[in-house]
């Protein structure tokens, strides 16, 4: 329990938050040279020594980055389109996997937290198999979860429907978990004070219970976020769905020997989709919650 | 002036009874759910390959038990291989970034980052690093999705020390390697307990996700995928079974430790 | 028991912090003599607890100098010559009652048997017989700092600084607590450096009470409390205790304490000191 400062609100004038912002941006350009720097020092020295462990160093496993950021424009296959279109068509089609899955997960989750906040007994019960669902491998049952869902799905979501429900099923977890702290943090006293006035128990978890969750839920959201574009790269890889990431991955992995800059692209991209994913929630969270300070020493 | 608490009382006994008795509302579940499931699968004559019935796969558990569990075997070391890698790596690095605090102020946004990336697209690179047949690559996968949480949360259980403790350590006239060893470490084993756990799921993942590309014919992944190419459905799902089953281990193993380790700890009283 | 008492010697004490460009104290003079108990009492802000963390070289001060124990500050920290108490206990949950006591003795490198009978010794003083094995969660809010009090006497230092160490206690427990702060300081003869809210807790506890002003934090007087010791529950009937009290009151209203906001130090010292 922290002593957050009790300060008055401070109006900082814009300069004041400018000058820092830039000073850490600065900074973060300066460990990504210095991270390249480290890359390229690693792959000169290796090639010289002819090092093989832990992995031999050479143009197949270790790629120039400005081999890979290049590769991007170049055509993915002979008078193909340019890398870059296709991996960002790939990126957008995992994307919309990746977005229905997490605001699938996302519902889902939180409705089984509040559920479960009411119960003791719904808790011992049901937890420990909700966290026993998270180790079932989904990459094997992927295709099962395809065949099954299809079926049952309008002309337009069929294929990439499926794998927003895999990818839902790795976002719910983080959600259920951290809502369920949250539905149970609210202070005592301030259950006691909505008590005196009479509050049914749904006006309770209405009105004191769900808002002060929020910022537990925004702390799952970020790890969901990531997690659900994980999902849909992972449903999509046994489904034979060729039009996103996965279908990427996979084919730039069968032709790594000629082309190893090409699979190095496509990892870049899919970074950036989830590092984009991340972000966003965490601007959401930004406008939505105000947080109070951590007191970190 | 009472005493809150009273001591605990007694051995080990007296606690295991209280804690058997949590554990009968998720017994009660487990055996409804299958009955349930085995009466659905018959009644509603479920497709084999989507869901066969619990006696089914329990058959096949047995009849392919050696198979199984020298693939389970294969697999769950390659899982806890990399978990092991990926979780020393990472409390050693966060132990040097919170060390040299403005190294660690200066990572951190790309830690983060780290984590936010779906580092599993990356298993076929280790595929070619270290030979696709070998244990050895899909180790690298697990070891480097392990890396970053756990990493990112031992970080933040060492900097999250109240600053009078800190204070108080240096009234003692205290170096920063005592205060390391005094408070900062274990204040961070909650935190990395935590982490920990999370890794074993993701140790598992990276293991079996690691196989989907290649991998040995003795790995588990491998079984899943080829039993179910020749339709062999019960099988698996038996593999798949064995899959989770080596997880929900490998997580309780975890937090059987930290239960032992961090007894003085509010969250293993109960509170 | 204790070693001696410490002098604390305050010459033009400034701080200002680089945060917010603060003045929190200014120019400050005060001479502590071995043995005394003093308290600091002011408003929120006005700087006392800097000043003691100052005293204890955990902060260092922008103008002035700070002699304890006839030594820089510095090196009175760095040769032991104080113990502090805050208001939070600061135990640690994984260590015994008799181990948190222990801590520092540990950390001097005392042997296991020589730290045994100083931590049954310091037990017996603050009268925690039989919760030795106890673990901080099992114990009330007023044993915890009986044990933070355990700790900071444990190696006899020659001063003991205490940042409102009863704040937290509820008006009946705290009562209680000086009675007992009183008893240990007549058997241990250190000095004592005591922050304060409570004006009559400054008065029942001290020999001085040293009375600072709002932000900037000056000295807005000095009372000598000569109620006679040794002091129980009935110096607080003695006549001369309720006048001290509205000379007290009278200082503060002085340094404007009474129409002061609240601002908070801690933020300050935290951010500054990189903790």
């Amino acid at each position: 329990m922290s002593s957050a400062a009790v300060a008055r609100p401070v109006v900082e004038p814009r300069r004041e938050t400018l000058l820092p912002a830039l000073k850490s941006a600065g900074l973060s350009l300066l460990v990504l040279a210095v991270l390249w720097a480290l890359w390229e020092a690693y792959k000169w020295l290796g090639e010289r020594l002819e090092l093989t462990r832990p992995f031999p160093v050479n143009e197949r496993t270790m790629p120039h980055i400005h081999d890979m950021v290049g590769q991007l424009f170049e055509p993915s296959r002979r008078n193909g389109p340019l890398l870059i279109d296709v991996l960002l068509d790939a990126a957008a089609f995992t994307a919309k996997e990746a977005a229905a899955g997490f605001l699938l997960g996302a519902a889902a989750g939180f409705a089984i937290a509040v559920v479960l906040s009411e119960s003791r007994l719904l808790q011992r019960g049901f937890l420990p198999y909700l966290v026993a669902s998270q180790t079932i491998p989904i990459l094997a049952i992927a295709p099962m979860v395809v065949i099954w869902v299809n079926p049952k799905l309008p002309e337009s979501l069929a294929g990439w429907g499926a794998v927003a429900v895999i990818a839902a099923y790795l976002t719910f977890f983080p959600v259920t978990i951290n809502t369920l702290r949250g539905l149970q943090s609210a202070d005592p006293r301030a259950v006691e004070l909505m008590r005196s006035y009479a509050a049914s128990r749904w006006k309770i978890l209405w009105k004191l219970r769900i808002p002060a969750s929020f910022p537990f839920l925004f702390t799952a959201l970020k790890i969901a976020a990531p997690a659900a574009v994980v999902g849909a790269i992972i449903g999509e890889l046994p489904s034979s769905i060729q039009d996103g990431l996965a279908g990427a991955i996979l084919n730039f992995n069968q032709y790594y020997i000629t082309s190893p800059e090409s699979l190095w692209a496509t990892n870049i991209i899919a970074a950036a989709l989830g590092i984009i994913f991340f972000v966003v929630v965490a601007l959401a969270e930004r406008l939505l919650v105000r947080r109070a300070p951590e007191n970190v020493a | 002036m009472s005493v809150v608490a009273p001591l605990p009382r007694g051995t080990l006994g007296a606690r295991m009874g209280r804690g058997v008795v949590d554990w009968i509302p998720a017994a009660a579940v487990l055996v409804l759910g299958i009955l349930l499931w085995e009466g659905l699968v018959r009644a509603l004559d479920v497709q084999r390959f989507l869901l066969p019935a619990p006696s089914a796969i329990l058959d096949t558990l047995w009849e392919e038990r050696d198979l199984l569990w020298s693939a389970g075997i294969y697999t769950f070391t390659e899982a806890v291989g990399g978990f092991v890698i990926g979780s020393a790596l990472a409390v050693l690095s966060a132990i040097v970034l919170a060390r040299f605090r403005s190294l660690g102020r200066a990572l951190m946004p790309f830690a983060i980052a780290a984590n936010a990336v779906p580092i599993i697209a990356f298993a076929p690179i280790t595929n070619q690093w270290f030979g696709p047949l070998e244990k050895t690559s899909k180790m690298a996968i697990a070891a480097i999705l392990v890396f970053f949480p756990v990493m990112v949360n031992m970080l933040r259980g060492l900097t999250s020390v109240r600053p009078q403790s800190i204070e108080l350590m240096r009234s003692y006239a205290s170096g920063e390697i005592a205060i390391f060893r005094r408070v900062r470490i274990p204040n961070s084993l909650p935190y990395l307990f935590s982490a920990l756990k999370i890794a074993t799921v993701l140790a598992m993942i990276g293991a079996v996700v690691g196989e989907y590309f290649l991998s040995s014919q003795e790995a588990l992944g491998f079984q899943i995928r080829n039993s179910a190419a020749l339709f062999q459905f019960e099988l698996a799902w038996a593999a798949i079974t064995v899959a989770s089953v080596l997880g929900i281990l490998f997580y309780s193993a975890v937090a059987l430790v930290e239960r032992v380790t961090m007894s003085w700890h509010p969250s293993s009283r109960g509170e | 028991m204790s070693t001696g008492a410490a002098a604390v010697s305050i010459t033009g004490l400034s701080k200002r912090f680089e945060r917010g460009d603060v003045l929190a104290l200014e120019r400050i003079d005060l001479d502590v003599q071995p043995g005394e108990f003093v308290s600091l009492i002011g408003p929120s802000g006005c700087g006392k607890s800097t000043l003691l963390r100052i005293i204890g070289d955990l902060i260092r001060p922008t103008d002035g100098d700070v002699l304890v124990n006839g030594k820089s500050a510095h090196r009175a920290r760095l040769d032991r010559d104080y113990g502090i108490v805050f208001q939070d206990a600061v135990l640690y949950d994984w260590r015994t009652v008799a181990k948190n006591i222990a801590l520092p003795l540990e950390m001097a490198g005392w042997d296991r048997k020589r730290r045994e009978t100083r931590v049954g010794e310091m037990v017996d003083l603050v009268e925690l017989t039989g919760f030795e094995k106890h673990h901080p969660w099992q114990l009330s809010g007023g044993m915890q700092q009986r044990v933070s009090i355990a700790r900071a006497l444990s190696f006899s230092p020659p001063l003991l600084l205490m940042d409102e160490p009863f704040g937290a206690l509820d008006e009946m427990t705290r009562e209680r607590m000086n009675n007992e702060l009183l008893r240990i300081w007549q058997e241990t003869l250190s000095t004592v450096v005591f922050v304060t809210h409570s004006i009559a807790e400054s008065v029942f506890l001290s020999t001085r009470v040293v009375v600072m002003s709002a932000r900037p934090g000056r000295i807005a007087g000095v009372v000598e409390v000569d109620l006679p010791q040794p002091r129980g529950p009935e110096t607080r009937e003695h006549p001369h205790f309720a006048e001290l009290i509205t000379e007290v009151r009278r200082l503060l209203r002085k340094g404007h304490a009474l129409d002061a906001p609240e601002e908070d130090e801690e933020t300050l010292y935290v951010a500054e000191e990189g903790l």
